[in-house]
């Protein structure tokens, strides 16, 4: 039997622990999140808008500056889930609340493999037992991939 | 030998390589901006209390940065805001953050843990859309000495980028 050579087991090692820090890493980030989890704006737009579907409810989990801009209508405000207050807040919201309500999450504070605030709130609803919860992809910013669309806006707290 | 660590080399190269380029690349816009529009002033309280007023920089080529400190692009940038600041402070450069944080406490640690040495407001919703709306950061504008922005950055923005046009713009009387 052949012996892997000494400079293999070396490349293999690190390699792995290349790779483990770069999915530690990953594992807070918004890219970490299961496409299946996700909705598109445009697809929330066409769910807003349609009769008879259930309404989400839709929770801002990023900046309070930037909401007070713009908004999705009828979305609240929580604060930033890459905090804790801003964590305590989110189950503080959601806690009376059935299991099965429909809810989403969204931030758009930063490119979407930037974001440190979406995948902490959707991992404190799934912790809580959500069952019903999808996170909206935004993939550059709020500003870009929601109000620059044309998409219903708010403004003010 | 040195086999070994040349094969270690081109493996942690090949991982960050790829990491940076799935997290960095394309994200960023620079727009230049038409006409060279007067940037809006505005007065905003600094975090030792005092008033910050963009127009009193007039004759400085001004970076005004919007970030805030959970922003993982916006901490990225900070280390070479900072060493921009140092570098070209005497040619006339004056680096403006402003915060779009919730409230200034995380925003005084963060100031001190990455030494920063350019003024830091708290900025609100009016000071966003006063620059067009502020939504998504980091944003920043390059301000010429006659206060007119010269350039839009939108999102993360190399180092290099910005060293660029400053120095340029800092040619201009």
């Amino acid at each position: 039997m052949r012996t892997i050579p000494q400079y293999a087991k070396l490349a293999l090692m690190i390699t792995a622990f290349a790779v483990m820090i770069v999915a530690s890493v990953e594992a807070y980030q918004a890219t970490a999140i299961p496409t299946a989890r996700l909705i598109n704006p445009d697809d929330l737009v066409k769910l807003l808008q349609s009769s008879g579907k259930e309404k989400p409810l839709m929770i801002q989990v990023g900046s309070r500056v930037l909401f007070a801009q713009a908004h999705i209508p009828g979305s609240e405000y929580i604060g930033p889930a890459s905090s804790e207050a801003g964590l305590q807040q989110l189950r503080k919201r959601v806690e009376p609340l059935p299991r099965t309500k429909f809810i989403v999450l969204y931030c758009g504070c930063c490119p979407w493999t930037h974001c440190p605030n979406v995948k902490p709130a959707d991992d404190a609803l799934r912790a809580l037992g959500f069952t019903n919860v999808k996170v909206l992809y935004i993939s550059d910013n709020f500003g870009t991939n929601w109000v620059d669309k044309g998409y219903p806006v708010a403004k003010g707290e | 030998m040195k086999e070994k660590l040349f094969i270690a080399a081109l493996i942690l190269a090949a991982v960050a390589g790829f990491y940076v380029f799935t997290h960095s690349h394309s994200h960023s816009g620079i727009a230049a901006v038409k006409d060279h529009p007067l940037a809006p002033d505005f007065t905003l309280p600094q975090l030792d209390g005092q008033q910050l007023r963009l127009s009193s920089y007039r004759g400085k080529v001004v970076l005004l940065d919007f970030w805030a400190t959970w922003c993982v692009p916006c901490r990225e940038e900070t280390p070479h805001f900072v060493e921009l600041q140092q570098k070209y402070a005497d040619h006339g450069l004056q680096i403006i953050g402003v915060s779009m944080d919730d409230g200034p406490e995380p925003v005084r640690s963060f100031y001190q843990q990455f030494h920063m040495n350019y003024p830091v407001a708290m900025g609100n919703a009016k000071t966003g859309e006063l620059y067009g709306g502020v939504l998504g950061l980091p944003i920043a504008f390059l301000i010429g000495r006659d206060g007119r922005i010269a350039a839009k950055y939108t999102g993360a923005t190399g180092a290099a980028v910005f060293e660029k046009a400053i120095s340029r713009l800092l040619q201009t009387q």
